[in-house]
């Protein structure tokens, strides 16, 4: 190994080998590569937006879970759904309910008819019919089907009683009266029923496609049969997703758009900005540490509130010294949301608190919190500690015991937790044990009422206040810390029988009242978030009820 | 070495048996409901749920069930995506990490053997001292670290040629694999290249090597025949465990570079409670592992004939 000759021999066997090595490597690769084809998403539009084929690419968070219709429960397979989707109403580029399937409709105190277009199609040519409807429906009430948004449909007459298995399914309140006229009977009077009809449990099933593809139904984009304005032609599992336009959908003119292409699928924040930063995709979310970035490089930035409210709610049980008013008082007065949303989180897009009504919803004319502004309780120390010394009264304690926050384990929450553990100790000396638990056993320790208080947060099912409104209702099974009131439950009760607009509006503005009052929650913030926008692409809608974001009004802009 | 073959391959599936039964133990007194969500089920929603999977049943009825089911080849359905078959996403979604896993493992055995030879060769001189750094890099930084970096580093490369060189993510093309697929790897490259450096020196001044030289052979042959050979055999027997946990650890790598591999599922399933998920997935890489330890060890006797299979 000394001589010079010797190691000099080695060291071009070694680079033989090395060589050997590369060649090896390159032919096992180009091996490969064929095999990884068929279930990669190779040959797709290689840049975000592609003026020739009018096409712009997207990334997804995640594999759409469910997009069988009468199942979907969840934001994400709500979006695909809404590009390939139409129920008989649908959201236009500016949130308003507008025509889908039905063009005309009159909804009553007791039910409603839908007269459906004559022109409306499924993608395979074929007419969507009232039956379809009826089909449909009947599919999310089934026990058989168990759907978990069955819940959805029991403002249709019967629903219920369907899905606990006391009625035949024929017994559902929905009548095909010819192909073209659909007539609904409500279970009680629903105001709102126009705005639920456009949620993904109310869309058409076509029957005899779904019966031929059965359990298959949704999992694949051959086992779909598609109603709205795209259709998936390919999606690959966890790999892309790609839509191109329904041939038969009645409206052609609608978006600018032939390509709606999802080539990538990852819930990675950093990927999905390298990816813009590449060039791949037209949207991209930011966090807080990508903001600086997106502000020195000048991109088209926006934000948007998501619709999502979060707050503490409190454990009402017996035993409980939650239970007691005075103790949650003290400790609304010295919550401070902006403190919480500027100071700590310091997320981009987020508001902070105010009510269990996020900003964004519908009054009687404009906006619910613009008619009915959320009382506010300042931050008051001092007051809050007469409450304080009240509640030790009343409930005969020298000092209150370790309170227990119940929190989810992202960093978000764990900030948010420490913040307010801080917060109560400091201000009012209280003692708050966090209870950090995975997902699941959270959930499992809420329902079990194992908490003192809990960070919660509620995303609304359809666009009416009562999605929020009927939250602490004494019923409501989401209702985890078990308030009851029965001057809440009244007010609750005439938001959803009344049809009056104005009377559901002062019974939603009582109810904020009363959860102000009886300090029921304490805000924490609405999500909100920044995202940046390939200046080539316009009109993207963004909206907190139905498909977000939606692409389907999306265009190039010209001379791009 | 056929009845020795036969006696692993029993024992072998002894182990999958303990390994589906421990799982689904662990499983039924894991705290939490695979069927519970952020909006509360009414109880007749959450009936005809459990009815659907089976959760109504009694667990030791439930475990026969299990068990049959696992015998005939059945998965179940998963949970969190309802129309999906257990083996539908394995068999989409297994080869995919595989390709990954063999990509991976490719770099790291060639690469840690070359690398590792190299440094033994140049034992505490410039090409040792920083390979070896480069080691101790390679062993301590997690994956995560390295892909997002690898990643960042592409975009600006890209950025500066003006156009794209490699793609930053997504898969279906050879260029896809190799960023992903070196980043895999890199853990298990640094780790080789100990392995190997270590064997190397040890065997550098064994005596049939002294011997050989002095019978005059040429130092390339006695570079290859007596020093690599027997040099590599520590190496091979960790490839076998090193190619499933590579295979089956890819969820990182997958993650960052929109890779559709099998490692995401597993991952998501644990997160969800995904029952069926979880148990067809763990049971499914206990078994690739396994059979990869089994065949290792057969391979072993291959290459070093002084290993006796009986």
């Amino acid at each position: 190994m000394d001589t010079a000759s010797g190691s000099s021999s080695v060291l071009r066997q070694l680079g033989l080998y090395a060589l050997l090595t590369i060649v090896g490597i390159a032919l096992l690769m180009w091996a490969m590569s064929w095999i990884a084809s068929v279930t990669g998403s190779a040959e797709r539009t290689q840049t975000a937006i592609d003026p020739e084929t009018r096409s712009a690419s997207f990334l997804l968070g995640d594999e759409p879970p469910q997009l069988d219709s009468s199942k979907a429960t969840d934001a994400l397979s709500g979006m695909v759904l809404g590009h390939v989707m139409e129920g008989l109403l649908a959201y236009n580029e500016n949130n308003q309910l507008t025509a889908g399937v039905a063009e005309r409709w009159d909804i009553r105190e007791r039910g409603a008819t839908f007269w459906l277009r004559r022109d409306a199609k499924w993608s395979n040519g074929e007419p969507i019919t009232a039956h379809d409807f009826v089909y449909s429906w009947r599919l999310a009430v089934d026990p058989a089907n168990s759907s978990q948004y069955a819940f959805l449909l029991y403002a249709v007459k019967n629903g219920e009683a369907i899905t606990q298995g006391k009625m035949p399914l024929e017994s559902l309140g929905v009548t095909a009266i010819d192909d073209y006229t659909l007539e609904v009977e409500f279970e009680n009077s629903t105001a709102y029923f126009g705005k639920l009809v456009a949620f993904s449990t109310y869309y058409p099933i076509n029957e005899k496609f779904h019966k031929s593809v059965k359990d298959r139904f949704g999992a694949d984009a051959d086992t779909l049969l598609y109603s709205g304005p795209y259709m998936i032609e390919n999606w690959v599992h966890g790999a892309s997703l790609k839509m191109v336009r329904n041939p038969h959908y009645w409206n052609p003119g609608r978006g600018g758009l032939d390509i709606i292409d999802f080539p990538y699928i990852t819930s990675d924040p950093n990927a999905r900005l390298n990816l813009f930063k590449d060039g791949k995709i037209a949207i991209a979310g930011l966090s807080a540490e990508n903001l600086g970035e997106a502000i020195d490089r000048r991109w088209q930035m926006n934000a948007f509130a998501e619709g999502v409210v979060f707050y503490i709610e409190f454990n009402h049980r017996p035993g409980r010294v939650t239970g007691n008013r005075h103790l949650r008082r003290a400790m609304q007065l010295v919550n401070d949301p902006a403190e919480l949303v500027y100071k700590v989180t310091k997320l981009p897009g987020y508001l902070p608190g105010k009510s269990l009504f996020p900003v964004w919803v519908q009054g009687v004319n404009g906006f619910f919190r613009q008619e009915y502004p959320a009382p506010e309780a300042p931050v008051n120390i001092e007051q809050a500690r007469w409450h304080l010394e009240q509640a030790k009264q009343e409930l005969g304690l020298d000092e209150i015991p370790p309170l227990i926050l119940l929190t989810g384990d992202n960093p978000l929450s764990t900030l948010q937790s420490e913040y307010y553990q801080d917060r109560f100790k400091r201000t009012l000396g209280l003692d708050v044990r966090i209870d950090k638990q995975i997902f699941k056993q959270r959930l499992e320790k809420m329902t079990a009422g194992e908490f003192d208080m809990v960070m919660a947060g509620w995303g609304p099912d359809f666009d009416d206040p009562l999605t929020f409104g009927d939250l602490f209702a004494s019923w409501n099974e989401q209702n985890r810390g078990k308030y009851a009131s029965s001057e809440l439950d009244a007010q609750v009760r005439i938001a959803q029988r009344s049809v009056d607009t104005q009377e559901r509006m002062d019974a939603f503005g009582e109810i904020q009242r009363i959860l102000f009052e009886d300090a029921v929650i304490l805000p924490g913030y609405e999500r909100g978030i920044v995202y940046v926008v390939d200046e080539r692409l316009e009109g993207v809608v963004r909206r907190a009820v139905g498909p977000d974001p939606d692409y389907t009004f999306a265009r190039i802009r010209e001379g791009s | 070495m056929w009845r020795y073959a036969f006696k692993r391959l029993i024992q072998g599936i002894i182990t999958v048996w303990f390994i589906a039964t421990a799982t689904f133990v662990a499983m039924q007194m894991a705290p939490g409901d695979p069927l519970s969500g952020e909006k509360a089920l009414s109880e007749e929603i959450r009936a005809n749920l459990e009815a659907k999977y089976g959760l109504d049943k009694h667990p030791v009825q439930q475990y026969f069930i299990y068990m049959g089911n696992l015998l005939k080849g059945d998965l179940g359905i998963s949970y969190t995506q309802q129309n999906r078959q257990v083996n539908d996403i394995i068999a989409e979604h297994f080869p995919v990490s595989a390709i990954l896993g063999v990509l991976a493992i490719v770099f790291a055995a060639l690469g840690g053997i070359l690398l590792g030879a190299l440094t033994a060769l140049f034992r505490n001189k410039a090409p040792d001292v920083i390979i070896m750094f480069l080691v101790i890099l390679g062993i301590s930084v997690p994956s995560f670290v390295v892909a997002a970096i690898a990643q960042l580093s592409l975009v600006n490369i890209n950025d500066l040629l003006g156009f794209s060189l490699l793609p930053v993510a997504g898969w279906g093309t050879v260029q896809h694999m190799l960023i992903p697929a070196l980043v895999l790897g890199l853990s298990t490259m640094a780790f080789l290249t100990r392995l190997m450096r270590s064997s190397m020196l040890e065997i550098i001044n064994a005596d049939y090597v002294r011997t050989a030289r002095s019978k005059g052979l040429p130092e390339s042959r006695i570079f290859s025949r007596h020093m690599l050979r027997n040099a590599i055999l520590p190496v091979v027997t960790v490839l076998g465990p090193a190619i499933a946990g590579i295979t089956t650890g890819g969820f990182v790598v997958e993650l960052v570079f929109a890779i559709p591999g099998l490692g995401r599922y597993f991952v998501q399933a644990v997160q969800q409670l995904d029952y069926t998920v979880i148990m067809g997935t763990t049971v499914f890489y206990g078994a690739f592992l396994v059979l990869m330890v089994i065949i290792v060890d057969l391979l072993y006797g291959w290459v070093d004939p002084r290993v006796r299979l009986d």
